[in-house]
């Protein structure tokens, strides 16, 4: 979901990079080192990476075949650690390559909206004008709609698959990045080194690339690991709605979908696809707060 | 102060519309709803007669038109289902979301306010790190989640409480639960955050050490002081929970807007998804216009810009 949107500046100024790179990839090391709840996101962010890699040769049994001798096991009976579905397929092996379908929602949908919003809030705060006051009429417009209303419309007209949802969420989710990073931009503006290279005469072209652009490889960061876990979430409530992800592929939000029909009687199929999410969520979360008090110490805490 | 109202007010109304006419155009996009209300061996003749007959067979400008000019006066259509009013159907699940809605929000600033207040004032202690661990976990939690979790809890295992419906109050019991879960981790999140910049700040010193004893001191000065960022940021925040309400809705079958939306983009009822739209962003704009005013009266230096 849509997190509330900041229309001050992530960064304050970082025009004082003293210190040289060495020290301060050792100093981000050591902080990370110090952050119980940095080190638990980054844990979880690895093993949600490896299972997504190397799901396959881990998952005990094959996540889509039925089996209906089988079926509605509890956990921990004949060999199925978190018990089977309706269908008798082994609900730890769907959760496992479950995980493979949030990181590919969860980065391509990053990337698609963080670089068309980026390049939107870029132009828009850059060149300010006429651009701007359309560009961010449009974002108002997407803004003045709940974020999940407008995912499921956009992926009902679109039709439900894996790349239908990622092109919604990419459409929900890009006037987040848009919003921040033209005020970033605006901000940069008024920054006493880039009034100093335009006064030196050094062209809007060469500005916009070598000063303003770098600096705002921060709060895309932060910005992008933060609107992750939301994109997850999103992800998995459409698929849970049955739009999205459809079975049999494995995703968690639809194997949630398929496991309220026996909420009744099989506790296990809501359970523990849905704590699959949360863990993911919060890991994610626990990482851009991290990332975000140390890169930003001004709001720590928070 | 005027200025900015009714600049901010036609802002609205801009963004009613366009947002009117981007759903207009991808609704159209999806394809030809005849194909779902005709049954497959429909003729040709009774295609293009049904096509006709809903004014489908014209330009997509036309269409497009024809629409804008009948939703300014409130008409958008009948329902391709069941034939009543558009509009009207989707007023008639008004109240119900704004039930649902006001309930949630009720209980929500209810537990998060004293949550984020305390947690802020003993900043650090143990309660303060429980409060914040709850509403970090809190945020990671999806709303359908949260919502089969209490159906299981409270009507598959307990008994105790209906799994959806609606009609007595019982009924609203655990869809008002799911709904302020979410919004009362984030408000929490809030109060804490605007509680402790006042904290800091002199005159809350000054008080302490003139010897103010802590209950006025809370409630008289620090927490009078950030009750204005605070109405700002949920008032900001309305529109996640209405967000929250649809999904809500859907799982507990609570009858109102967002699962007639739902409901109708299943079965591509045009004109109800339209007139639902049209609701939604038009609550959402006057929430986010009632927000900036509120906002603008508090913080004067917004209203120069």
């Amino acid at each position: 979901m849509a997190s509330s949107i900041p229309n001050e500046p992530l960064i304050p100024e970082d025009d004082s990079l003293a210190f040289s790179q060495k020290t301060k990839a050792a100093e981000f090391f050591t902080s990370l080192l110090h952050s119980w709840t940095g080190l638990l996101g980054v844990a979880i962010i690895f093993i949600l990476l490896f299972l997504s890699i190397f799901g396959h040769w881990i998952a005990p049994y094959d996540p889509v075949k039925t089996e209906l001798t089988a079926k509605l096991l509890p956990p921990l009976t004949d060999g199925h650690l978190l018990g089977t579905d309706h269908l008798g397929r082994d609900l730890l092996s769907r959760i496992i390559l479950g995980a493979r379908i949030s990181v590919i929602i969860g980065l391509s949908t990053v990337l698609i909206a963080g670089l068309i919003g980026t390049v939107i809030g870029i132009i828009s705060g850059f060149f300010r004008g006429w651009i701007d006051i359309v560009l961010m009429r449009l974002v108002d417009v997407q803004l003045s709609f709940p974020f999940i209303l407008l995912v499921l419309i956009i992926n009902a007209v679109l039709g439900a698959g894996l790349k239908n949802i990622i092109i919604s969420l990419a459409i929900g989710g890009w006037v987040i990045f848009a919003r921040v990073i033209r005020s970033e931009v605006l901000a940069l503006r008024e920054k006493d080194f880039i009034q100093a290279a335009v006064a030196t005469g050094v062209s809007r072209f060469e500005i916009l690339i070598k000063h303003i652009v770098p600096n705002l490889f921060t709060p895309m960061i932060i910005l992008a690991s933060l609107q992750i876990s939301s994109f997850i979430i999103a992800e998995a409530s459409v698929s849970f709605l049955g739009f999205g992800v459809q079975p049999p592929t494995p995703a968690w939000g639809n194997m949630l979908s398929e496991g309220k029909d026996f909420i009744f009687s099989a506790w296990w199929l809501i359970t523990f696809p849905g704590l699959a999410i949360i863990i993911t969520a919060l890991g994610i979360n626990l990482f851009g707060d991290w990332l975000r008090d140390t890169l930003d110490p001004k709001i720590k805490g928070k | 102060m005027l200025d900015f109202i009714v600049k901010r007010f036609f802002q609205g109304i801009l963004v009613v519309f366009l947002v009117l006419t981007a759903v207009f155009f991808l609704m159209r996009l999806s394809g030809d709803p005849t194909t779902l209300f005709l049954p497959q061996d429909a003729s040709r003749e009774q295609i293009e007669a049904f096509q006709h007959q809903m004014g489908l067979d014209r330009p997509l400008y036309v269409q497009y038109g024809e629409f804008m000019g009948n939703a300014v006066q409130g008409d958008f259509g009948e329902s391709l289902r069941t034939q009543q009013d558009a509009l009207q159907s989707v007023l008639d699940r008004l109240p119900a979301t704004f039930q649902l809605a006001a309930a949630a929000l009720i209980l929500a600033l209810v537990i998060a306010i004293p949550l984020g207040v305390l947690s802020a004032y003993y900043r650090n202690s143990i309660f303060d790190r429980v409060a914040v661990g709850l509403t970090v976990i809190g945020q990671a939690i999806p709303t359908f989640w949260m919502g089969l979790l209490l159906i299981f809890l409270f009507a598959a295992q307990l008994k105790i409480l209906p799994s959806g419906g609606a009609g007595t109050p019982i009924h609203m019991i655990l869809p008002m639960l799911t709904l302020a879960f979410y919004s009362t981790a984030r408000f929490t999140r809030f109060t804490r955050s605007a509680m402790l910049d006042v904290l800091q700040q002199d005159f809350i010193r000054t008080a302490k050490a003139s010897g103010t004893p802590t209950f006025p001191l809370i409630m008289k000065y620090a927490l009078k002081n950030s009750l204005i960022p605070i109405i700002t940021l949920v008032a900001l925040d309305l529109g996640e929970l209405l967000g929250g309400a649809v999904i809500t809705e859907i799982v507990f079958s609570w009858p109102g807007v967002g699962r007639l939306i739902e409901q109708a983009l299943m079965t591509r009822d045009f004109p109800v998804v339209l007139a639902g739209v049209f609701i939604i962003a038009l609550i959402y704009t006057v929430i986010n216009f009632l927000a900036d005013v509120i906002y603008a009266y508090v913080n004067p230096q917004i209203r120069v810009k």
